[in-house]
């Protein structure tokens, strides 16, 4: 399938290749590897883009946290709305697809999701939206939460924050009321021990989980990488906030396996280098035959291809 | 016809007429109804609609936004106006940015309703008229209600569009009978609409020889000097009370400058970088050879506001001083 580097309407239907994205009918773990190596070499994309200086700005990329992305992601339904942060990639196109509307929206082309103005950090789309700025997104996805409270349908609001974000005073503002209120909001902490250069030890006082709780509201934690089990939690985790409305958080400790956004890591090579042994797209192939995620690669190469070579051309 | 009473009205009219409208805020739900009593009765008959907050303007005003931009329209009481500092992070970074920054795909009408204004001894943090740093946010409106305009108008008007709202209550309005336009008059002065703002003046405007511009309950002293002087001294301005702040029509002004040659501009948040040294900019490009002297931007002194009520009142503009401006620009 080739686009047609044509002028996309703003408010097109964001198609989703099935190179990139799967289909209902792929074995959920192909798909799910699929969406997570998608993410990865989407981000790698673009690295080498700015380095090429093709892109204007800032990008913060995910790389080593694809599979919250993927794993939550695959439990959000039509009408359930996603709000993100600064490094909203993996989730923008877990829940679209629609690389070439990122790619041309980072290139700062008017063909992008949102006319090359939102730029890297502030995408949106139906279901989806994403603001650079820290803690105030969670009062935010608690309002449409709330909406939907109010509309009496059991759809349900997910925010996406980091390890830094809970320094906000915003964060816990809402937590007390969208624990008084029981207010249909998944929170899903991803917790990549580093806030920009700074570690979790020198950031955050006490317990995260305790956090939560001191406000009644259910955490499930946990430190895999394995999409497979995020997929697991994930599913558990919205299924009860339709079904109870009340507001759950889900806690992964991930790691960022890249810098915080360009050319800005200080941390020990040690370090990371030991987290490239668990990162999930490695952890992911452990289940598939090689023969399997070679083709899928392939497959995403091509996609992603393609959608350079298109996003390059637009005017 | 109440002030406060009439607004509490169109709130009412609001959550009547519009499914999505809720009203968020602190203290406002039944049998309060709110530090100056503007919702007291709508949590009765709309219990889930109106809804009371902790303590917590930045949740407020980010759940509002949350709520707007899920196609619900918030209309957000901040308890005392003072306290939309801790709102502004979401007016500035979210709120008035949503719609812009993704390129039309969403839109966030909030409604902030803003009690402020002194006169009432309530020291430096309960007194102040923030709105001059809301003033040229874009995307962002700041509308101030005044004795001559009606609330329900600005709240039907609120619904039907779209961008967010900074809503100026002055405190002192709200026990103030409202004067809207009867028949081309409020009271002895004649009043002209233009767009939503009002003018008013003794004598018709080619025989006035100031213009001054004043909004909420400034815009209420000022009329009463306006008709003082009219009617004791032969003095003869006309009054534009502008219901929109910004962005500003500036049609009305132009039209009224081009006929006096004076302009006095009348606020009570503090002096400088204001909304009248704005005009000021603005007019003396826009009216340059027509004005015969310097642009006077009466506003309070830059200090905070004392509370004892002697000092409050050297400090914070009233009477005297828009009575003094006036006498000088209508010279």
């Amino acid at each position: 399938m080739t686009i047609a580097p044509t002028r996309i309407p703003r408010q097109r239907e964001l198609q989703a290749d099935p190179r990139t994205m799967g289909t209902p009918e792929e074995p959920r773990d192909l798909r799910l590897y699929r969406r997570m190596r998608f993410i990865r070499r989407f981000e790698e994309t673009l690295l080498g883009l700015f380095d090429e200086g093709v892109l204007n700005g800032t990008t913060h990329a995910c790389i080593g946290q694809e599979a919250d992305a993927v794993g939550v992601i695959e439990h959000v339904e039509e009408g359930d709305h996603i709000f993100s942060n600064h490094r909203c990639h993996g989730h923008y196109l877990a829940r679209t697809g629609d690389a070439l509307g990122l790619m041309a929206e980072i290139m700062g082309k008017e063909a992008g999701v949102c006319g090359g103005i939102g730029g890297s950090q502030h995408v949106c789309a139906p279901g989806f939206m994403s603001n650079g700025v820290q803690g105030g997104i969670v009062p935010t996805a608690a309002g449409i939460a709330l909406a939907m409270k109010l509309r009496g349908s059991d759809r349900v609001s997910v925010v996406f924050i980091g390890d830094g974000t809970l320094g906000e005073g915003a964060v816990y503002e809402t937590l007390n009321i969208a624990a008084l209120w029981d207010l249909p909001l998944l929170i899903v902490l991803e917790d990549n021990e580093w806030a920009q250069s700074t570690p979790t030890e020198l950031n955050t006082a006490g317990s995260m989980r305790a956090r939560f709780e001191a406000f009644g509201i259910p955490v499930t934690e946990t430190t895999t990488t394995d999409v497979a089990e995020l997929d697991a939690l994930a599913g558990n985790e919205i299924a009860a906030v339709r079904t109870t409305g009340k507001t759950r958080v889900l806690l992964v400790h991930t790691y960022r396996l890249c810098h915080h956004s360009k050319s800005d890591d200080h941390r020990p090579e040690e370090e990371v280098a030991l987290r490239w042994v668990t990162e999930p797209l490695a952890i992911a192939r452990q289940r598939i035959a090689e023969s399997q995620w070679q083709r899928i690669d392939a497959e995403v190469e091509a996609a992603l291809a393609e959608v350079v070579a298109t996003a390059r051309a637009l005017p | 016809m109440i002030f406060s009473k009439e607004l509490g009205a169109a709130l009412r009219e609001s959550l009547e007429t519009d499914d999505r409208v809720v009203l968020i805020g602190e203290d406002i739900i039944d049998p309060y109804g709110g530090a100056f009593k503007v919702t007291r009765g709508l949590s009765t008959d709309f219990p889930e609609r109106v809804r009371t907050t902790p303590i917590s303007e930045g949740a407020i005003a980010g759940i509002s936004a949350g709520l707007a931009l899920a196609g619900m329209r918030p209309i957000a009481e901040v308890m005392f106006g003072d306290f939309i500092t801790l709102c502004f992070d979401q007016v500035v970074n979210h709120i008035t940015k949503y719609e812009a920054m993704y390129n039309g795909q969403a839109t966030c009408p909030v409604v902030f309703r803003v009690p402020s204004g002194g006169h009432r001894g309530y020291g430096p943090t309960h007194s102040q008229s923030l709105e001059k740093h809301f003033l040229g946010v874009p995307h962002l409106k700041v509308v101030a209600a005044s004795l001559f305009h009606d609330p329900r108008e600005a709240f039907r008007g609120f619904l039907e569009q779209n961008t967010p709202v900074l809503y100026i209550e002055h405190k002192l309005l709200y026990p103030q009978n409202l004067r809207l336009p009867e028949g081309g008059m409020v009271g002895d002065l004649m009043a002209v609409k233009h767009g939503s703002t009002i003018g008013l003046s003794a004598v018709p405007r080619n025989d006035c020889t100031a213009t001054v511009l004043a909004y909420g309950y400034q815009a209420m002293l000022a009329a009463e000097v306006v008709e003082r002087l009219a009617v004791e001294e032969e003095i003869f301005v006309e009054l534009l009370v502008p219901a929109q702040l910004s962005p500003m029509d500036w049609t009305p002004v132009e039209e009224s400058v081009r006929a006096t040659g004076s302009l006095v501009t009348v606020e009570e948040g503090t002096g400088g970088w204001s909304w009248g040294t704005e005009i000021a900019a603005v007019m003396s490009e826009k009216a340059f050879g027509r004005l015969r002297r310097p642009i006077s931007v009466v506003a309070s002194e830059r200090t905070v506001i004392p509370s004892s009520r002697a000092r409050e009142a050297g400090m914070l503009v009233g009477t005297p001083q828009i009575e003094t401006a006036i006498l000088e620009a209508a010279k």
